[in-house]
C-alpha cells in the first residue's frame, strides 16, 4: 500500500531523482552542532504554542470590565488585550501552559541563537564559502529579538507597556525622522491611537515569524547546498563530510531531541512561573512598577540605557537625544560588526581561501580574544540592566551599583581580552590538550630540562572509531535476506561485544 | 597547516578500497550491549505513553498547570530519550562520509552563464531602450505612491503636538478619579499624579504634584519665583531620559527617581538631573492658589516633556 502511494507520487515528482542523495546528507557528530537545532526545535514550540495562544488573544487597547475568574480584577476596567491574556491564563484548558511554554521557548530560542552564533564564531565556521549564511543567522537573531520583544508586549501589562514606551522614545530619538516614525507606528504622539498593540500583534504572529521561517529556509537550504563544516578528526578532510548519514540515523536523533526540547519547555512551562501579568497589572502610562526589566535579550540594551552617561548632542535647533546612543547607536554598531565580520576578518587575515574544517577557538587567538573581550561587554551591559535590583540585593547605593558598571564595561573586555589571548597560547602549548582522557607528564631531561608530554595510553582506554565509510557503501539489504540479526539488532562481531 | 592522513575508504590513487562487509564496524550498533539499549528504548516508550496518557487524564480533569505541564513534559522527555537511544546506540554506529565539492566556480561556468545573460539581454533589452525607459518610470512612480499609503496613513505628522500638552492658564490640578485638587488634600512630604482636567490619564499631560513644605513660596529657580505657592511644586512626570513615569518620591532627600533607569532628580533644584542618564530637568509646571484654595496652572509648560527628538532645538 505505502510502495504503490510512493510509486504514484514517485512517478509524477520524481523523489527517487536525487532523494537518495539527500538520505545520505552526512551530520557530523559533535554536540555543538546541537545548539542550532536548540533553535530550530524551539521555533517548532513556538509555533504550535503561538498558534493555540492567537485562538484566544484579543488584540485591542479597547477598555472592557473585567468579568472573569481572577478575583483581584472583578470589575475593574483593563483593556481587551490584558483580559483576554488572563482568561487564556486561566480559563482556557491548558492555556496557562501553553503561555509560559510560549514565552520560555521564545527565551530558550533567542538564547540558543546567540550561543550558536558564538560556537560559529570562535570555530571560524562563518569563513568562505558561508559568509551569506552568517549574515542570514544574524538577521534572523535581530528578528528574534524583535519578535520577542513585540510578543512580550502584546499582553498590555505595566512592565511591558513601560517597555513600550522606551520604545517610543527609543525610536523618537532617531535624528531626521524619529518623531514621524514614532508617530508613524503609534498613530500619533505617545501612546497613540490605540492601534500599537493591534499592529504589534500582526507583525508578531504574521509577519516577522513568516520572515524568520523563509530564512530559516535558506539558513537550511545554504546548509545543504555547502554541507556542514567538521572538527578535525580521523578522515576529516576539506573535500569530505564525516559522520551520520540523514537516515536513519540523524533522523532517529534529531527528533529525539526536538521531543527533549519540547518536553523541557513544557515543564519550565509547567513548574516555573514566567510573565505573570496579574501581578504586575493593567498598564497605565501614569504608572510603574519597581524592577521594571525586559526580557533577558533585550537586557542589553536596557542596561545600555541605564550606563549611558546623561550626555546628549545640542545643535541649533535640532539634538541628537540621550536615548539614541545606547538605543539606536549601540545595536546599529553591533549589527553591522557582526554583519561584516566575515569581510573584515577575511580582509585583516589575507585568507579568502574556502574553509570546511573548523578552527579550536585557541588556534586563533586573536579571534578568540576579540570575541570574548565583546562578548564580556555585552554581558557586563546585561549585568547592568539590573543595577536597582542589584543595590538592593546587595545593599548597595544605586550610586556605586551604577559607577561600578560604568567602570566594569570598559575595565572588563580590557582584561579579558589578553586573558583570553594568554589561555589560548598556554593551550596550545599544551600536547594534548582538549583531547579525550590523556594524562601530560612532565619529564625531567638527562640536560635538566623540562618537557611535557602526553602520558601513554591504557590498553583499551582510547575510543577506537573506526575510519570512516562511504555512505554510498552502506548497503543492509543482505540483512534481510540471511537474517542474521535477531529482532532487528544488527550482529554484533565478536570484538564489539 | 598538515592535513591530517586521508582515510583510506577512498579510493583516489593510492590505496585499495576495503572490502565493505555487514562485518565491518560502521555498521555495527554503537551499544556493547544491544539488548539492554534495546530495554531502554522500550521503557522509555512506555513512559512516553503514560506520560501522554497521564496528559490526557489530567486535562479531561481540568487539572492545574503543574499536572498539565508536568505529564506532558514527562511525556515529551520520554518519547526523545526513546528516540536518542534507539537512534545513537541502536543503529549503525557509523563513521560514514560522503564528498563535497568545493563551492568556488570555474571561470568557464562562470563565463557560460554570463555570456547567455549577455548576449541573450542585448537582443531582448538594450534594442529596446526605450520601452526599459518607460517601465522604470511607471516602476518608480509606483514606488513612490506605494509609500504615502504605507507612511502617511499610518499616523498623523508630527507637527506641533511633541511641543504641546493639555495644560492652559487657569487648568486645574485634578486627581486620577477627577476630582480637582485643594491644598489641603496634600500632606507635606506628600505626593499626587495630577492630570489638567480635559486630559485625566493622559500619558503626555501627566504631571507629578509635591508638597515640600508647609506654606511659603519654593523658587527653584531664577524666573520661577511665583511657581511653587505655598510649598507645591509640580513637575512633568515623563522622564526626559526614555519617557517613563518618574514615579519614586525620596522624602527625605527630596528627590525623584526614575524606575526604568535609575535617573534622579533633585526637586527643589527644578528637578534638575544629579544623578543616571537623564540629561535633562523635568519641565516644572507654575502653580497658584486661587482663592478657593485649588491647585491651578498659571500657563502651560514652556518646553516640551519627556524625551528628546531631533527637532526639540537647544537646552532648557
Amino acid at each position: 500500500m505505502i510502495d504503490k502511494l510512493f510509486a504514484w507520487f514517485d512517478d509524477r515528482l520524481a523523489i527517487s531523482r536525487g532523494g537518495r542523495h539527500l538520505i545520505n546528507k552526512i551530520f557530523p557528530d559533535h554536540w555543538s552542532f546541537m545548539i542550532g537545532e536548540i533553535a530550530l526545535y524551539s521555533f517548532v514550540v513556538l509555533l504550535a504554542t503561538g498558534v493555540f495562544l492567537t485562538l484566544y488573544f484579543v488584540p485591542s487597547a479597547h477598555d472592557t470590565i473585567y468579568h472573569g475568574v481572577y478575583r483581584p480584577l472583578q470589575g475593574q476596567k483593563v483593556s481587551e488585550a490584558y483580559a483576554s491574556t488572563i482568561d487564556l491564563s486561566f480559563s482556557v484548558r491548558g492555556g496557562l501552559l501553553m503561555r509560559q511554554m510560549h514565552h520560555w521557548a521564545a527565551n530558550i530560542f533567542v538564547g540558543s541563537i546567540v550561543v550558536h552564533m558564538m560556537r560559529i564564531f570562535f570555530t571560524g565556521a562563518f569563513r568562505r564559502p558561508r559568509e551569506v549564511n552568517w549574515m542570514v543567522g544574524a538577521t534572523l537573531l535581530i528578528l528574534a529579538i524583535f519578535n520577542g520583544f513585540l510578543g512580550y508586549s502584546l499582553p498590555d501589562d505595566l512592565v511591558s507597556g513601560t517597555g513600550i514606551r522606551i520604545a517610543f522614545s527609543i525610536l523618537e530619538s532617531v535624528p531626521f525622522v524619529g518623531s514621524y516614525l514614532a508617530f508613524f507606528l503609534f498613530g500619533g504622539n505617545y501612546p497613540g491611537n490605540g492601534s500599537i498593540i493591534p499592529r504589534f500583534f500582526i507583525l508578531h504572529v504574521l509577519i516577522l515569524p513568516l520572515l524568520i521561517l523563509g530564512l530559516i529556509g535558506a539558513h537550511l537550504g545554504m546548509l545543504v547546498r555547502h554541507k556542514h563544516t567538521q572538527f578535525r578528526g580521523r578522515g576529516a578532510r576539506e573535500d569530505n563530510v564525516v559522520g551520520t548519514p540523514l537516515w536513519p540515523g540523524f533522523v532517529a536523533k534529531t527528533t529525539g531531541f526536538l521531543f527533549l526540547i519540547a518536553g523541557a519547555t513544557a515543564l519550565l512551562g509547567a513548574l516555573v512561573q514566567i510573565n505573570p501579568i496579574w501581578m504586575y497589572g493593567q498598564y497605565r502610562p501614569y504608572e510603574v512598577s519597581y524592577a521594571v526589566q525586559p526580557d533577558w535579550y533585550m537586557g542589553w540594551l536596557d542596561g545600555a540605557l541605564r550606563v549611558m552617561p546623561s550626555w546628549e548632542i545640542h545643535l541649533p535647533g535640532h539634538m541628537v537625544p540621550n536615548a539614541f546612543f545606547p538605543g539606536v547607536f549601540l545595536p546599529g554598531l553591533t549589527f553591522t560588526l557582526i554583519y561584516l565580520w566575515p569581510m573584515l576578518e577575511a580582509r585583516f587575515t589575507g585568507d579568502t581561501a574556502e574553509h570546511h574544517l573548523l578552527d579550536r577557538p585557541r588556534d586563533r587567538p586573536l579571534r578568540t580574544a576579540f570575541g570574548a573581550s565583546v562578548f564580556a561587554f555585552y554581558f557586563v551591559l546585561f549585568g547592568a540592566s539590573s543595577t536597582d535590583v542589584l543595590a538592593n540585593y546587595l545593599s548597595l547605593t544605586l550610586n556605586f551599583v551604577l559607577w561600578a558598571f560604568r567602570v566594569l564595561v570598559v575595565v572588563v573586555p580590557l582584561v579579558v581580552f589578553p586573558v583570553t589571548y594568554k589561555i589560548c597560547k598556554e593551550l596550545q602549548a599544551t600536547p594534548g590538550a582538549g583531547q579525550r582522557k590523556r594524562f601530560n607528564v612532565v619529564v625531567r631531561a638527562a640536560a635538566g630540562g623540562y618537557a611535557v608530554e602526553p602520558a601513554p595510553e591504557y590498553p583499551g582506554y582510547a575510543h577506537d572509531e573506526p575510519e570512516p565509510l562511504p555512505v554510498e557503501e552502506i548497503d543492509l539489504s543482505a540483512i534481510e535476506e540471511e537474517d542474521r540479526a535477531p529482532a532487528g539488532v544488527y550482529r554484533i562481531p565478536r570484538q564489539y561485544r | 597547516m598538515p592535513e591530517p592522513p586521508a582515510g583510506g575508504a577512498r579510493g583516489d590513487g593510492g590505496a585499495p578500497r576495503p572490502v565493505v562487509t555487514l562485518e565491518s564496524p560502521q555498521f555495527q550498533v554503537r551499544a556493547r550491549r544491544p539488548r539492554r539499549a534495546e530495554k531502554v528504548a522500550a521503557s522509555a516508550f512506555v513512559v512516553a505513553l503514560a506520560g501522554f496518557a497521564a496528559f490526557g487524564g489530567a486535562y479531561w480533569q481540568g487539572a492545574n498547570n503543574e499536572w498539565l505541564g508536568g505529564t506532558l513534559g514527562v511525556g515529551f522527555v520520554a518519547f526523545g530519550v526513546a528516540f536518542v537511544v534507539w537512534g545513537k546506540y541502536l543503529m549503525p554506529r557509523g563513521p560514514f562520509e560522503e564528498p563535497r565539492p568545493m563551492m568556488a566556480v570555474t571561470p568557464d561556468e562562470r563565463e557560460a552563464l554570463v555570456a547567455d545573460f549577455a548576449s541573450r539581454g542585448k537582443v531582448a533589452i538594450r534594442r529596446r531602450t526605450f520601452l526599459l525607459k518607460l517601465m522604470g518610470l511607471a516602476a518608480g512612480v509606483f514606488g513612490v505612491v506605494a509609500a504615502f499609503p504605507l507612511l502617511r496613513s499610518l499616523g498623523p505628522l508630527p507637527r506641533k503636538s511633541l511641543y504641546k500638552t493639555k495644560w492652559r492658564k487657569g487648568s486645574y490640578l485634578t486627581t486620577i478619579d477627577g476630582r480637582r485638587v485643594r491644598t489641603s488634600d496634600v500632606a507635606v512630604g506628600g505626593i499626587l499624579t495630577v492630570f489638567p482636567e480635559d486630559d485625566v490619564g493622559g500619558a503626555i499631560s501627566q504631571t507629578v504634584l509635591i508638597h515640600v513644605q508647609e506654606g511659603g513660596d519654593i523658587v527653584t529657580r531664577p524666573g520661577r519665583e511665583t511657581w511653587g505657592p505655598d510649598g507645591f511644586l509640580a513637575f512633568s512626570k515623563v522622564c526626559t531620559h526614555a519617557g517613563c513615569p518618574v514615579g519614586l518620591y525620596e522624602e527625605l532627600t527630596e528627590q525623584l527617581l526614575c524606575p526604568c533607569h535609575q535617573s534622579l532628580f533633585d526637586v527643589r533644584a527644578g528637578c534638575w538631573p544629579v544623578f543616571g542618564p537623564a540629561p535633562r530637568p523635568l519641565p516644572q509646571l507654575p502653580l497658584y492658589v486661587d482663592s478657593a484654595g485649588y491647585l491651578r496652572a498659571q500657563a502651560g509648560y514652556d518646553e516640551p516633556v519627556g524625551p528628546g527628538f531631533w527637532e526639540r532645538g537647544g537646552t532648557t
